[in-house]
């Protein structure tokens, strides 16, 4: 047999279909992979491997009795370290939760055991999805297997990683920024934020609720499309999930892959052009252009003049929201409790476990959060922001009236060289500008490789409208059908 | 001139609950200010008549069937408490100690 962790979900789920492969080998493979790179690419905060091959005989007894299974029936998943698993360890790349077993499953993890999936373990992330590197993890950064001098993106930069180092063929992330798309952009893999509410948040560790959504990340569209489709939809115990169908996203993305674009109309943000990307990112995009309008999309340029403003606000907004959300790390019902030694009150336990259980990024989110909801700031800060995301989300509803999809590098900049930006926390922020916008505006993004600059990989960003992210799967689709994936440097 | 000072940085540790270090304050306030002068750039837009969004999925008042579907055990529920008493999380005191005495 050829070796499984070269191959796509959908070439191993057809193995496990046929019995050319049994399931329990396909999951061996993949955690002889991990054994033999994850030293160096430290993608997993957490290997699961007797949960992975009891899950995995699960599936071949199935098969065996005759069992119906799934698209994606024995195919290894990494899962984010930001959603819960129950009794596996769930840290959010934070020293607060060390140690910490849930006791229930998140909505995705639950979808993903429904599935027939076979959920390899927890991948490494900023703390509390807070970044755009893994740098700002508890446990150490990950690294790009591109150039492991590099980082793999972030927050979810630990599920890119895996996918890049063929450690896992599809992962789960979680993007509130741009955390799922920039990760995949520069670990030359796919990454898909789904609609807001598409997929549901219900065990999803919060950051900021108006604006995390859990989504796929594969290395094709397709795969990426199926594992859309197998954790989507309605969820009652998120009262944000949309109460509708997923739009059929494996069905466009088999569109897509025809390689014909003819009728589809496609919009570059005048805003994006003058700022912020560097020239190899520019010129791969540009290459990506006339690659589109071969393949028979119309391009035109659009104006979306508050797109400017995407990332100020949302400096000010999920801030806002995390130093609330985070005000649940009381050390009282899970996590670290320090400083408790019979006399110290609760504040003042409080105050010395968030001391020592947060990192520096996620302290100075809270602090800002807090300020920017101050009374006296909150009308100039909060408040703004919240109308400047209403004036983002016209730009988004005038732009779709014209276009299908709004494309754009998904980042600014390739895989930069570990501890470039951690001393400038604003340069960090930066990485997100390109993504930021369809968070605050609710709609589907996916970043799918484009090239190469300077021997790293470029992503380009496909925006949809809210409930219609079946059009990024079809045009992402088409592009790889052109491009092809990204083969990494040999391990 | 800065936007925030080390004071007010000082007093939003407080109000964060973050026992921060004097080194840490130092730190914070200067990261804090490079911050604080990008993000207000959001007043640069007139948008005095735009309503505010909170919020992307136009929902309100979602409800569901008042079934009894499985939950937590006590002991699920208290498995992750630093510290549990007579199935509750036990705190650190919360009152003086002249008044609880």
């Amino acid at each position: 047999m050829t070796d499984v962790t070269a191959m796509t979900a959908t070439q191993i789920a057809g193995l496990v279909a046929t019995g050319a492969a049994s399931a329990v080998e396909v999951t061996q493979a993949h955690l002889d992979r991990i054994a033999a790179v994850d030293g160096r690419v430290n993608a997993f905060l957490h290997v699961d491997t007797e949960g992975a091959l009891a899950a995995a005989r699960d599936v071949d007894a199935r098969r065996a009795a005759g069992a119906e299974l799934g698209p994606l029936a024995g195919v290894p998943v990494a899962v984010k370290d930001v959603l819960t698993t129950k009794g596996v360890p769930t840290t959010v790349g934070s020293k607060i939760l060390e140690g910490w077993r849930p006791p229930y499953d998140s909505t995705i993890v639950q979808r993903l055991r429904a599935a027939g999936t076979v959920m390899l373990g927890k991948t490494n992330m900023d703390e509390f999805a807070m970044g755009s590197s893994t740098e700002y993890s508890a446990y150490g950064p990950s690294r790009n297997p591109w150039d492991t001098d590099r980082i793999p993106g972030g927050s979810g930069g630990g599920s890119a990683a895996a996918l890049a180092a063929y450690e896992a063929p599809l992962a789960i992330g979680s993007d509130t920024g741009g955390s799922i798309r920039q990760p995949g952009a520069v670990t030359g893999t796919v990454g898909a934020k789904p609609t807001y509410g598409g997929t549901s948040r219900y065990g999803l560790v919060a950051f900021s609720s108006s604006l995390d959504t859990p989504g796929p990340c594969a290395r094709t569209v397709l795969d990426a499309a199926l594992l859309h489709a197998a954790i989507g939809g309605h969820d009652p115990r998120d009262s944000t999930s949309i109460p509708a169908p997923v739009p059929d996203v494996v069905a466009a993305a088999k569109l897509g892959a025809t390689g014909d674009l003819s009728g589809v109309r496609l919009g570059i943000v005048t805003e994006f052009g003058g700022e912020g990307a560097e020239p190899g990112v520019t010129a791969a995009f540009n290459e990506a252009v006339d690659t589109l309008t071969k393949l028979g999309a119309e391009i035109v340029e659009i104006s979306c003049p508050h797109f400017r403003y995407a990332l100020p606000a949302y400096y000010l907004i999920a801030p806002s929201e995390c130093s609330s959300n985070l005000a649940r790390f009381d050390g009282v019902r899970f996590g670290l409790r320090t400083g408790d030694d019979g006399n110290r009150s609760l504040e003042e336990v409080m105050s010395l476990t968030r001391e020592a259980g947060f990192g520096p990024e996620v302290k100075r989110r809270i602090m800002l959060g807090t300020y920017a909801l101050s009374s006296g700031y909150y009308d100039a800060y909060y408040g703004q922001a919240q109308k400047v995301r209403t004036l983002i989300t016209r730009d988004f509803t005038a732009a779709f009236e014209r276009v299908d999809a709004l494309i754009s590098p998904t980042t600014p900049f390739v895989a930069f060289p570990l501890g470039a930006r951690t001393s400038d926390p604003y340069q960090m922020y930066l990485a997100d500008l390109f993504t930021i916008p369809s968070n605050l505006y609710g709609g589907p993004g996916i970043s799918v490789p484009c090239g190469l600059s300077e021997g790293l990989p470029v992503g380009l960003q496909v925006m949809a409208p809210t409930m219609a992210d079946d059009r990024m799967y079809r045009v992402a689709a088409a592009l790889e059908s052109a491009v092809g994936t990204l083969t990494p440097p040999t391990m | 001139m800065a936007a925030i000072s080390r004071e007010e940085v000082a007093h939003l540790a407080r109000l964060s609950r973050l026992a921060v270090t004097e080194e840490e304050l130092d730190t914070f306030a200067g990261q804090l200010d490079v911050i604080l002068q990008a993000v207000a750039q959001v007043g640069e837009v007139a948008a005095a008549d735009i309503p505010p969004t909170s919020h992307s999925v136009p929902l309100t008042n979602v409800f569901r069937e008042d079934v009894v579907t499985p939950c937590l055990t006590p002991e699920e529920a208290l498995s992750g408490a630093p510290d549990a008493e007579e199935q509750r999380f036990r705190v650190p005191r919360i009152l003086d100690e002249d008044v609880a005495s």
